[in-house]
């Protein structure tokens, strides 16, 4: 058995996650990468994406709202503005989310105002529910 | 008896105030409590932040990027002040918006224009009645202070750095020393400083990045900001909620005080008053007893 590493999740709020676990997957901007123990030190940025880690037969997934990661031998550190483990997602709340930020594209494509951010919140809004899909096993 | 049922009166007042101001004492100290346990959870995000920024922006041209550009020369800076939404907290407002005042003087006296962005109820109030002209305000946001707001207030800036509107900005805020103790405090934001980012400590890692360090620079500088101006933010709270707490302990204080010299007040005139009844019956007495 290979030798585990130590993921930690922090956001602004809190300390999301600290857990040691098989292998990590995360979503950079330039697409997705895995870790495992002993990586080279790394930095990465990270898109609105998912990331998923595996410890034994378990996986588990989190939406990320972009951040980035910090990678040594030991441990990952992911550092997001926001982010949300999959069974933690409220599925109800981020259908809303998506409506509202479908109505603020609309809205922004309309004035031609702040449109990068009303798509950055869609992204984020499907992204979760993406996410929670995946935990709780039901597709979306 | 009139002075007598006016002195009740005032101390039935005054117990109600003592009430409300020993609740308000309770409420600014649970809120104290609550805001600093959000900075207690916000510590290892900075932390871990300014050390990854430390040790990329090792090694990399300062003028790379445009938040470190320094300006050439400075004719219009953005001044954003943090101020709470309501008062009832001592001279803890005031205090903030008389270093805002300052500045605006020093900066005008420098020949440069100042930008107003004022965040929270009570310093809008203030300068609005002043005819203070705002480039953007946020009142009412103080209560709930989070990421997001802290995100927004950074884009306000890094929007005027940006455009070319302002060439520096600055950050006022209400640094929480301790309990008694809050210092107004101007931080400059933008063009962000090289010490601000080069915290050079020996453990500093040597990273493969993906994509380059430029381009994670890119990513991370403005983030750095919403993290600059989030802790800014948490201290005013901090701050103001301190402030309330000391302000209120002292109001009731004042109450017990004014309690007890209208309760002595009370007490004297009841005595007089039946000193003076005692005299007229013993008068009275004596009248008959002549006649």
């Amino acid at each position: 058995m290979a030798n585990k590493i130590l993921l930690e999740v922090v956001t602004p709020d809190k300390l999301l996650l600290s857990k040691e676990v098989d292998v990590v997957v995360a979503t950079g901007v330039d697409g997705e990468f895995g870790v495992l123990h002993g990586h080279v030190p790394f930095l990465a940025s990270l898109a609105i994406g998912e990331m998923r880690f595996k410890d034994g037969n378990d996986t588990e997934y989190a939406a990320i709202a972009g951040g980035f990661a910090e990678v040594t031998g030991e441990k990952v550190t992911i550092l997001a503005e926001a982010a949300e483990l999959a069974r933690e997602i409220d599925i109800d709340r981020a259908q809303r989310a998506r409506e509202r930020a479908q109505q603020r594209v609309e809205k922004a494509r309309a004035e031609e105002l702040d449109y990068a951010r009303a798509e950055a919140a869609m992204q984020r809004a499907m992204m979760r529910l993406k996410v929670a899909g995946r935990g709780s096993g039901m597709s979306i | 008896m009139a002075a007598l049922r006016d002195i009740q009166n005032k101390i039935a007042a005054v117990k109600k105030t003592r009430q409300i101001t020993r609740a308000m004492n309770m409420v600014a100290a649970a809120r104290l409590r609550q805001v600093q346990e959000r900075t207690e959870r916000f510590r290892p995000y900075a932390a871990k932040f300014s050390e990854v920024l430390g040790s990329l922006s090792e090694g990399i041209d300062q003028e790379a990027h445009p938040l470190l550009a320094q300006p050439e020369q400075v004719d219009r800076v953005a001044l954003i002040l943090i101020t709470a939404d309501r008062g009832l907290c001592g001279s803890f407002n005031m205090n903030l918006i008389l270093q805002a005042q300052k500045f605006m003087t020093q900066q005008k006296s420098e020949g440069r224009e100042v930008a107003f962005y004022a965040v929270g109820r009570r310093g809008i109030d203030f300068f609005k009645r002043r005819n203070v002209e705002f480039a953007q305000k946020l009142p009412g946001v103080m209560n709930v202070v989070d990421f997001d707001l802290a995100t927004q207030v950074a884009r306000l800036g890094l929007n005027a750095f940006l455009s070319g509107e302002v060439q520096e900005v600055y950050l006022l805020y209400s640094r929480f020393r301790s309990i008694v103790s809050q210092i107004p405090t101007v931080e400059k934001l933008l063009p962000i400083s090289p010490e601000a980012t080069g915290d050079e400590d020996e453990s500093s890692q040597e990273y493969l990045t993906e994509p380059s360090a430029e381009e994670i620079l890119v990513d991370l500088l403005p983030r750095y900001l919403n993290v600059r101006v989030y802790s800014g933010l948490l201290e005013t709270s901090t701050s103001e909620n301190a402030a309330r707490m000391a302000a209120m302990d002292n109001a009731t204080k004042n109450c017990k005080d004014l309690i007890q010299n209208l309760t002595l007040a009370f007490n004297k005139a009841r005595q007089a008053a039946i000193t003076t009844e005692l005299m007229d019956i013993v008068g009275g007495a004596e009248a008959l007893k002549a006649g």
